[in-house]
């Protein structure tokens, strides 16, 4: 009797304490909310806002166009998607359907290794390495371009495609594959055909995921595409030095005087890469709860 | 030796660091020993320098423990206003509204000159052109002039570097150089001039990619990249940066750094800034590629501040 009033007392306990942890974790998101909209909107009063939708950044000289930072940061992340999504869901395919279970074993902790490595370090190697060598590969006057950030961030969006669309791959139900099998389909026709569209919403979470990872991207970008706040012309837009929002908040936030006209407008950037991700968050939530009706569906 | 600079720096900051912290301990055993403390921060390019004479005032007063860090003038001033630091290192002097914030703080800020500093214009050692007037200069970084074919050198696209804006080199050679120090001049740099944050990112550039011009502190610059001589006008000669040029001032890109305090500075603060302008120190200046204070200047260090 008294046993189990223990036992009841501890769990209403830890009961508490988890949903203390749930609810902290709520309020810190809202502070940060909060914090970001106290700091950045009030610019909005001070100067219109169509100085923002200019095309000059210059801000110690009083230029607040904003486009060139976001067309900079849309530019490499959109390169980067490109470049890992065919190599990051390859990879995915791959250890989930071709390899034999020894080269999973191996390739599943290093890909994972990847995704640990620090962004600082691609840098280096972006800066000593791809850019002199993209220079005189392509011939173009500077390898300090958004393609060399999108290959480095394409490295940084792989482990996260892999593992995501990976384990949407496994969770496939087998009898698919032993159903494509049985009537005769080749393995690639059963991967091609039958397995990646019904791990479809679970790819397209994947991608999302990445994109979020990579438009945060801050070190590595901030070293090699060169920092120019200027929208690069259609034909060169991969070739162009171009300048993230993340590479501008990071470089500048140091040396504003808190509360000035500057300050506010790099809250201001901060609240729009905010969106940004909440918009990206939103649309991988939505996509994958569609997944759990369909197999719910499909189930019944 | 300069090239390896940077990495140096940062091992230096750790065994300050390493050192302080040991000091710290034996401080609460003997409170006699480490009397004052020091804080300093500010100018990335003054950095090296600060650390050098910390190191040496160090060894000399036993008593005394200094830290310094770099940051960007602007951080350090902001440090300064804000209590944090005792000594601020700019590489450029107090903006208007930096002093009044310090004034509106309750703080009465003071300049002192503690050493010049020459900022030398490079490109790669394969590019033909080797001087250059103040104007095509200014030409280039408004974009004016966009090939080195215009200046006299091979049919090669200009890629222009520059500091970042947070930095007090940015700002001495956008008035210095690209508005030619007409105060009235709103240009600013040409949009598609590549802002590296570092000084090593501009130098690794210069050294690899013959399209590449830059600037950077005479301190820093390494033998793999090529200095230009620089003219004040059409006509005039061409002065390449070096010491002499520096302080008979027929070098045109130099300037004067500072070190700021909150107040009239007192007790070992004092005896800090003193020991900085005395020939000892300036040795130290010359040896890591700044120009020193001329012994005549030494007297009249503090500067009024208007």
């Amino acid at each position: 009797m008294l046993a189990a009033k223990q036992q009841n007392l501890t769990e209403l306990v830890i009961t508490r304490l988890i949903q203390l942890a749930g609810y902290l974790s709520i309020l810190f998101v809202g502070l940060i909310c909060i914090f970001l909209l106290k700091e950045g909107l009030p610019v909005l009063f001070e100067i219109p806002l169509v100085r923002f939708l200019q095309t000059t950044w210059y801000p110690i000289e009083g230029y607040y166009g904003i486009l060139p930072l976001l067309t900079g940061s849309l530019i490499v992340t959109l390169g980067a998607i490109l470049i890992a999504l065919p190599l990051g869901l390859g990879t995915a395919i791959f250890i989930s359907e071709v390899a034999p279970n020894w080269a999973k074993e191996i390739l599943k902790p290093l890909v994972e290794l990847l995704a640990g490595m620090p962004s600082v370090v691609l840098g280096f190697i972006g800066i000593l390495v791809l850019s002199p060598y993209l220079r005189r590969l392509l011939d173009l006057p500077t390898g300090l371009t958004a393609l060399t950030g999108s290959l480095l961030l394409g490295w940084v969006a792989i482990p996260t495609i892999v593992s995501v669309a990976e384990d949407a791959l496994n969770n496939v139900p087998p009898s698919y594959r032993q159903a494509a099998w049985a009537l005769g389909a080749t393995q690639w026709q059963t991967i091609w055909g039958i397995t990646l569209p019904a791990a479809r919403s679970g790819v397209l979470t994947a991608v999302m995921l990445a994109v979020g990872r990579v438009i945060g991207e801050t070190m590595a970008v901030m070293m090699v595409t060169g920092n120019a706040p200027y929208i690069p012309s259609l034909l060169k837009v991969f070739i162009s030095p171009i300048r993230t929002m993340t590479a501008t908040i990071a470089s500048e936030m140091g040396e504003v005087a808190k509360g000035s006209t500057h300050y506010q407008t790099l809250f201001l950037i901060g609240i729009v890469l905010f969106l940004f991700s909440l918009i990206i968050n939103i649309i991988a939530v939505t996509i994958s709860s569609r997944r759990l009706k369909r197999s719910e569906r499909l189930l019944s | 030796m300069r090239k390896g600079a940077f990495p140096l720096v940062f091992f230096i900051m750790l065994l300050l660091a390493a050192c302080s912290n040991q000091r710290a301990e034996i401080t609460s055993e003997l409170p006699s020993q480490a009397s004052a403390y020091i804080q300093i921060s500010g100018s990335d390019t003054m950095v090296n320098l600060a650390l050098a004479w910390a190191e040496r005032y160090q060894q000399e007063h036993p008593d005394v423990r200094i830290s310094v860090t770099g940051g960007g003038s602007g951080s350090g001033i902001s440090a300064l206003i804000n209590g944090t630091v005792d000594i601020a290192n700019a590489s450029r002097a107090i903006k208007e509204e930096e002093l009044q914030k310090a004034q509106q703080a309750g703080y009465n800020p003071q300049q002192f000159v503690v050493a010049r500093d020459a900022i030398a214009v490079i490109v790669n050692p394969q590019n033909p052109v080797s001087q250059l007037t103040m104007q095509q200069i200014s030409a280039i970084y408004r974009g004016e002039i966009n090939n080195w074919k215009e200046l006299g050198g091979e049919n090669r696209p200009i890629v222009r570097l520059s500091r970042e804006t947070n930095s007090g080199t940015h700002v001495y050679f956008l008035e210095t150089v690209v508005r030619l120090g007409n105060s009235k001049d709103k240009t600013i740099f040409s949009p598609d001039t590549l802002l590296l944050p570092s000084s090593e990112g501009i130098i690794a550039e210069v050294r690899d990619n013959p399209n590449a011009i830059g600037y950077d502190g005479l301190g820093y610059v390494v033998p793999e990249v090529k200095v230009i001589a620089v003219a004040r006008g059409p006509g005039e000669p061409f002065v390449l940066p070096s010491v002499e040029t520096v302080n008979n001032h027929s070098y045109p890109i130099a300037r004067d750094l500072y070190m700021y305090t909150r107040e009239q500075p007192r007790g070992a603060i004092k005896d800090y800034l003193d020991w900085v302008v005395s020939r000892e120190a300036q040795e130290i200046v010359v040896s890591l590629g700044f120009v020193s204070l001329e012994q005549s200047d030494v007297g009249s260090k503090t500067a009024k501040l208007d």
